[in-house]
């Protein structure tokens, strides 16, 4: 693995080589991520990939902050799946306290993650389809994101930073039309997919753009870290929702695309896969959906209802302790780990027993993937880099923190 | 769910395939492990971790393929100071166990696992810009997050939130 340790400042090479800056204002680094290639003509020698520049320490303002206060800086993190990391937090709080979960709450979550990853993958879709040079697809994609981005606004009252998930189950009840709009929304939804790959899939275009391009194997993905659609891409058939259930995931019956190429066209299509297997999840979650509390029975822990508080002298008690002292986890650490749309989102919390989280460290799984980037691009050209980074999805906000 | 009490008795954790592993290697390099909340942790010696990671990669019963995570805690003011934490994922066996190692405040340095897992460069270099926790033979051990002349390790426990500035 010689591209693993690329130098800092590139030193052209006798006169062949020259060193060309690309970011961080790049359009197609979806966001601030700046890459320096070395390039001999069109061909790439070496790629450096160089990060942080939305660095924000949210790691460091996790600690400064009660448990119920993480939630809405998880949400900044990957901005474009909120909810994922929503989830993978109060699934590592609620570990940590011994909480169990209403069914319905379960299922809420689950059905809110499902359109999160939609949601993503269309942002994903539409952005990677423009680097490559199809305008039309973001047009249609981000379309649908519209729809789900108002049925979070519906069921939050935000658009994008969601904090929907709450320490204990989730914020409120779903408006009273909720489900139908969501109903709608999943009988609709696989006729837009049919829509995309109308103009993708057997695009001769697409396919001399992607195909073979930017491969890599199941072997280098695994060791360089590599997970979510960029390792089943790769022939590895592994993903957390179906291999370590969380959540109640296991309720629920999907498939899991795997594809072996490991090209951009095999991520591609396990991405677009997932989006109809997605929303299979969603339009499951909807049938099944079952009625009783949306918060887990923990006094401590979850705010009360608006009017016990107004009725009950305890329900006001709890809720004033909680704004003001937080509450106290026990002492422990724990790993939680969720399928995000990009790969493994892992939260890992140390508590020390009191109210503020004593570390909180998110497993990036852009971070991970964006590791894959040399051993993609090293020998192929210049535009293949666009495809590249586009085809491992990264979201800067979620490598930088 | 009430809390089930942790169990650190590593006689009672020899079942475990890692346990198991490490103990029929090196039963001094396991200093300590703790099954909590369904998740087992392993406090390995300083010097022996490299090694460690390579006997659990590959382990025939129930290889730890993957490294998901490397990450560090700052205890501070306790000594030892540093707890770097290396999660570990099986992907056939679908089992997961975190090592640990602890390091002082006078030295911490402990060797890089970049040579097990290449997965590990960013990961270990994080740990490195926010921590200052050195990784002995990582191949290019600078900055990842911070800038290149910044002063000072964010996440260590003494550095202010708001900052020095």
């Amino acid at each position: 693995m010689a591209h693993m340790t690329p130098t800092p400042v590139l030193e052209p090479g006798q006169d062949k080589t020259m060193i060309l800056n690309m970011g961080p204002q790049h359009p197609s680094t979806h966001g601030v991520l700046r890459v320096i290639l070395e390039i001999d003509g069109e061909n790439i020698v070496r790629i450096m990939p160089d990060i942080g520049y939305l660095h924000t320490g949210i790691e460091k303002t996790c600690e400064a902050k009660f448990y119920q206060q993480v939630v809405p800086l998880t949400d900044r993190i990957d901005y474009l799946c909120p909810m994922t990391n929503n989830l993978c937090y109060v699934l590592a709080v609620e570990k940590l306290l011994g909480l169990e979960m209403p069914a319905k709450a379960q299922w809420l979550r689950v059905m809110m993650n499902e359109l999160t990853r939609i949601n993503s993958h269309l942002v994903w879709l539409g952005t990677h389809a423009l680097d490559i040079g199809a305008m039309t697809v973001f047009l249609y994609c981000f379309r649908e994101r519209e729809d789900v981005l108002r049925l979070f606004e519906a069921i939050s009252g935000q658009r994008m930073m969601t904090s929907y998930f709450r320490v204990g189950g989730v914020a409120l009840e779903p408006p009273l039309d909720f489900f139908d709009r969501v109903g709608g929304f999943a009988k609709r939804f696989p006729s837009c997919v049919d829509e995309y790959e109308n103009l993708l899939t057997n695009n001769p275009i697409w396919k001399i753009r992607t195909q073979g391009v930017a491969t890599i194997t199941a072997e280098d993905a695994i060791a360089l870290g590599a997970s979510g659609p960029t390792l089943r891409g790769s022939g590895v058939d592994h993903d957390l929702r179906r291999d370590m259930p969380y959540s109640g995931y296991e309720n629920f019956k999907f498939k899991v695309p795997v594809r072996s190429e490991g090209d951009v066209y095999a991520r591609y299509l396990c991405r677009v896969a997932e989006l109809r297997e997605s929303i299979a999840i969603v339009q499951q979650a909807l049938d099944g959906m079952p009625s009783g509390p949306i918060k887990a029975d923990a006094p401590k822990v979850v705010l009360p209802d608006r009017e016990k508080m107004k009725t009950q002298m305890e329900a006001l008690i709890y809720h004033f302790k909680i704004i003001t002292e937080g509450f106290a986890v026990p002492e422990g650490e724990v790993y939680q780990a969720v399928e995000s749309p990009r790969g493994e989102m892992g939260y890992y919390v140390v508590s020390d027993g009191t109210a503020k989280p004593y570390r909180v460290h998110m497993r990036s799984a852009c971070l991970a993937n964006m590791q894959t980037l040399p051993s993609m691009c090293e020998g192929r050209l210049l535009a293949d880099v666009v495809a590249a980074i586009g085809s491992i999805d990264i979201v800067l906000g979620e490598i930088d923190r | 769910m009430a809390l089930a009490p942790a169990i650190t008795d590593l006689e009672q954790l020899k079942g475990h395939p890692a346990i198991a592993r490490l103990l029929g290697w090196n039963a001094a390099a396991v200093q300590e492990a703790k099954f909590d909340r369904e998740e087992l942790s392993i406090y390995i010696d300083r010097f022996s971790i490299r090694e460690a990671c390579v006997l659990l990669r590959d382990n025939a019963d129930c290889p730890f393929n993957y490294l998901s995570d490397v990450t560090c805690v700052d205890w501070y003011p306790s000594d030892p100071r540093f707890e770097v934490v290396y999660h570990l994922l099986s992907i056939s066996k679908k089992e997961r166990v975190r090592l640990k190692v602890r390091l002082s405040d006078e030295s911490p340095v402990v060797e890089s696992v970049t040579s097990v897992w290449p997965s590990a460069n960013y990961f270990e270099r994080e740990v490195f810009d926010l921590f200052g926790v050195r990784f002995a033979g990582h191949p290019y051990l600078r900055r990842l997050l911070m800038p290149e002349d910044w002063e000072g390790h964010p996440l260590r426990k003494d550095y202010p939130v708001e900052g020095y500035r």
